[in-house]
C-alpha cells in the first residue's frame, strides 16, 4: 500500500517526503483545487521544484485540480491541467466532469485519478470514470464500510482505490455539500473551501465563547472548554428531539487499526487529510503512518500511531468504515 | 417557461403520496412529473406498489414522466433496483449520480440536481451521451446560468421552489437524534413530512433533516427572478414538493409565468400556502443561499 500524504506548502512537502511518504499531493493557488485557503498552495515554480525533490527521493507527487470549474471559466483549470503535465505530476486528481475530459483528450498519457470530490461510491460509478476517460485510480468518498471497500475494489480491478485513514472527516458525501454556501455563499465545490476563515466569528457572551458562521450560531463554548473551528457540520444544533452535535461530534478520522484490513480489502492508495496543516503535523502523522504500514508489510504487530493530540477537537473516530456509525 | 414538479423528497404516507400525485395529475398546470425515492432506498418498498397506477394517471393527464434515481447509491439491492429501471426502454429516467448515468448512457434521460453539473462543457458532455435536460445543482449562480445556457444544446432547468436539498449523507441523522442507527430507524423520518427542524443554539431556524439528506429551512422562491432566468435561457422550473398545496403552488409560477399575475401577488399567495418557512434566493443571486435579494 501507498501512503499519500499532504502538502499545503513547500515546507510541508519537503518534510512529508522526508518522513517517509511514498507520494505527496498538493494543488495549485487559486479556486482549482479544494483547499483554497490564504497562504497555501503551490506556484507554478513552487510545483516543479517540489516535484524535482520528490522525484530525487523517490517519491511520487499527485497534483489535485479537484474544484469544479467555473462556466464561462474553464481556461484556468485547463492551464492547470497543462502545466501540472509539464511539470511532471505522476498523477492528476480530478473531480469534474469536463476537467476529466480534457484532460484524457489533450493528455492521453497522463496518469488520471477521480477526486473524492467526485462521489464514486459504487463499482457502476467508478466503471463510469475508467470507460470514459480512462482512469486508473480513484479515492473513495468516506461514506463506505470496510466491507464495501473491500468489494468495491475486487468489483473495479485493475483500477487502483484509495481511502482516507487519518485527519478531518466529511459527514456529508463529498463533493455534494452546499452547507457552506448556503451559510457563507462559498462552497468546496465552486470555491475549493468549506464554512471559509472570512465568514467564521467568535463573540464572548458573559462566560460562554460564541462561535459563528455567517449569520448563524454554530457552537457556544462553556468557560474552559476547548472551542473548535465553527465548521456547520461539526457544530451544535437544537432540534426537537436533542440539542447537541446532530450531524457528527468534534472528531477526527483514524483509521490506524484498520489498516490490515483495508490492505486485505485490496486497497492501494492510504491518504491522510490536512493539506492545511502545518510542517509538525505532516511530519508526525506521516512518520507514525509509515511505520504503521513498514510494520503492517514486515508482518509485525502494528503500534499504535499514538496521534490523539494532532486530531481535531482530541478525539477520533473510524467513521463510515464502521457500520455502526450510520 | 415550462413547469416540472420534482420527486417527493420526505417520508410521505404511502397513500397521502399516491393521492397527492393523483391530485397533481388532474389539476396541477406541471409540464412534467418526476416520481420515485431519491433520498433513501429503505422508503421505497412503502410506495412500490402505488408507482405504476400513480405514473399511468400523469401519463394519461398529458405530464411527462420521469424516474428519479437514488443520489447516493451504494448498496447491492440499490444497484440492482437502478439497473432493473433502466433496462425497461418505456421508461424516462433521470440520473442522481453518476452510475446512473453510465447505465444510461446512450439513451435519452434527464440529469437530475444531485449530479455536479457547473459548467458549459459538463453539459454538453452529457448532452452528447443522452442528457435531454439538465436541472442545475441548486447553488449555481445566474452567471453560471447564462454561461451554460449561452452554450446550447441542452434545456435548463433550475429549482425554484421547495425547501432547498444541501447534503446527502451515509449516516441517518433523523435516526441519530431518534437514538437510533440507520439499520433498525423504525422509519422515524415519517414524523416530518417537511424535513425535522433544526435550529441554533440561539433558536434561530436554520437548516431541515430528512433522514440523510439535510435541506435549508428556507424554502426556495424564484417567484420574482422568472423574467431573469427567462433571459438567461432557462427553459423549465422544478417545484420540488413540500407538505402544502402544491396544486396551487404551480398556479400561481404558472400565471405569474404567463403574466397574469403580478410577482407580489404570487409571492404573497406562496407565502399563504407555505407559511412554515421565509423564502430565499441568494443562490442565484452568488449570494449565501439563505439570502432573498429583492422584495419581489
Amino acid at each position: 500500500m501507498e501512503l499519500i500524504c499532504p502538502a499545503g506548502t513547500p515546507a510541508a512537502f519537503r518534510q512529508a517526503v522526508d518522513a517517509g511518504a511514498h507520494a505527496v499531493y498538493c494543488g495549485y493557488r487559486g479556486e482549482t483545487n479544494a483547499r483554497n485557503f490564504p497562504g497555501l498552495n503551490f506556484s507554478h515554480a513552487e510545483m516543479r521544484e517540489a516535484i524535482a525533490y520528490a522525484h530525487a527521493r523517490g517519491a511520487r507527487v499527485l497534483v489535485a485540480i479537484n474544484t469544479f470549474p467555473r462556466a464561462g471559466a474553464l481556461d484556468l483549470w485547463h492551464r492547470a491541467v497543462d502545466e501540472a503535465v509539464a511539470a511532471g505530476a505522476d498523477a492528476l486528481i480530478l473531480a469534474d466532469i469536463a476537467v476529466l475530459d480534457y484532460a484524457a483528450r489533450t493528455h492521453p498519457a497522463q496518469r488520471l485519478h477521480v477526486s473524492v470530490q467526485a462521489a464514486a461510491a459504487n463499482p457502476e460509478a467508478v466503471r463510469f470514470y475508467v470507460e470514459a476517460f480512462g482512469v486508473r485510480r480513484v479515492v473513495l468518498p468516506r461514506v463506505l464500510s470496510v466491507a464495501e471497500i473491500a468489494a468495491i475494489t475486487r468489483a473495479v480491478a485493475p483500477c487502483e482505490t484509495e481511502v482516507f485513514v487519518f485527519g478531518g472527516l466529511c459527514v456529508m458525501a463529498e463533493g455534494r455539500c452546499s452547507l457552506s454556501s448556503y451559510a457563507t455563499g462559498q462552497s468546496p465545490n465552486m470555491n475549493g473551501v468549506c464554512s471559509p476563515a472570512g465568514h467564521v466569528a467568535y463573540r464572548q457572551d458573559g462566560a460562554t465563547l460564541v462561535s459563528r458562521l455567517g449569520d448563524f450560531t454554530i457552537n457556544k463554548f462553556a468557560e474552559g472548554e476547548p472551542a473548535g473551528y465553527p465548521t456547520l457540520c461539526k457544530g451544535r444544533f437544537a432540534t426537537p428531539r436533542m440539542d447537541g452535535y446532530i450531524f457528527e461530534d468534534p472528531v477526527s478520522l483514524d483509521a490506524a487499526e484498520l489498516l490490515p484490513a483495508l490492505g486485505k480489502a485490496g486497497v492501494t492508495g492510504l491518504k491522510i487529510e490536512g493539506r492545511q496543516r502545518g510542517r509538525a503535523y505532516v511530519e508526525s502523522v506521516v512518520r507514525a503512518f509509515r511505520a504503521a504500514l513498514d510494520a503492517l508489510e514486515a508482518g509485525r504487530p502494528i503500534v499504535s500511531p499514538g496521534l490523539l493530540s494532532l486530531t481535531e477537537g482530541q478525539s477520533t473516530t473510524q467513521g463510515a468504515y464502521r457500520k455502526t456509525w450510520r | 417557461m415550462r413547469l416540472t414538479l420534482g420527486p417527493v423528497l420526505f417520508n410521505w404516507a404511502p397513500e397521502a403520496w399516491r393521492d397527492f400525485h393523483f391530485r397533481i395529475a388532474d389539476e396541477a398546470p406541471v409540464d412534467r412529473v418526476i416520481i420515485g425515492e431519491v433520498v433513501c432506498s429503505k422508503r421505497s418498498p412503502f410506495f412500490a406498489d402505488h408507482l405504476p397506477e400513480v405514473a399511468e394517471r400523469l401519463a394519461a393527464a398529458g405530464k411527462e414522466v420521469v424516474f428519479a434515481s437514488l443520489a447516493l447509491v451504494t448498496l447491492e439491492r440499490e444497484r440492482r433496483a437502478i439497473a432493473e429501471l433502466a433496462a425497461d426502454d418505456a421508461i424516462l429516467m433521470e440520473a442522481n449520480d453518476v452510475s446512473t448515468l453510465r447505465v444510461l448512457a446512450g439513451r435519452p434521460h434527464l440529469i437530475g440536481p444531485f449530479v455536479n453539473v457547473y459548467n458549459e462543457a459538463t453539459a454538453q458532455w452529457l448532452a452528447a451521451r443522452g442528457a435531454r435536460a439538465i436541472c442545475l445543482p441548486p447553488e449555481l449562480p445566474g452567471t453560471s446560468i447564462a454561461a451554460i445556457a449561452a452554450s446550447g444544446g441542452v434545456p435548463l432547468e433550475v429549482f425554484a421552489f421547495g425547501r432547498v436539498p444541501l447534503a446527502i449523507s451515509a449516516r441517518c441523522y433523523h435516526a441519530r437524534v431518534h437514538g437510533l442507527h440507520k439499520d433498525n430507524c423504525r422509519f422515524v423520518c415519517d414524523q416530518d413530512p417537511d424535513g425535522m427542524g433544526v435550529e441554533t443554539l440561539d433558536h434561530e431556524p436554520f437548516l431541515a433533516v430528512n433522514g440523510l439528506q439535510t435541506l435549508s429551512h428556507r424554502c426556495a422562491s424564484l417567484i420574482g427572478d422568472i423574467p431573469a432566468l427567462r433571459g438567461m435561457g432557462v427553459a423549465s422550473l422544478r417545484l420540488s414538493p413540500q407538505h402544502c398545496d402544491m396544486v396551487a403552488v404551480a398556479q400561481v409560477f404558472r400565471d405569474v409565468a404567463d403574466g397574469r399575475m403580478e410577482v407580489a401577488a404570487g409571492r404573497a399567495a406562496l407565502a399563504g400556502l407555505f407559511p412554515l418557512a421565509p423564502f430565499s434566493n441568494g443562490f442565484l443571486h452568488g449570494r449565501a443561499g439563505v439570502a432573498q435579494v429583492g422584495t419581489a
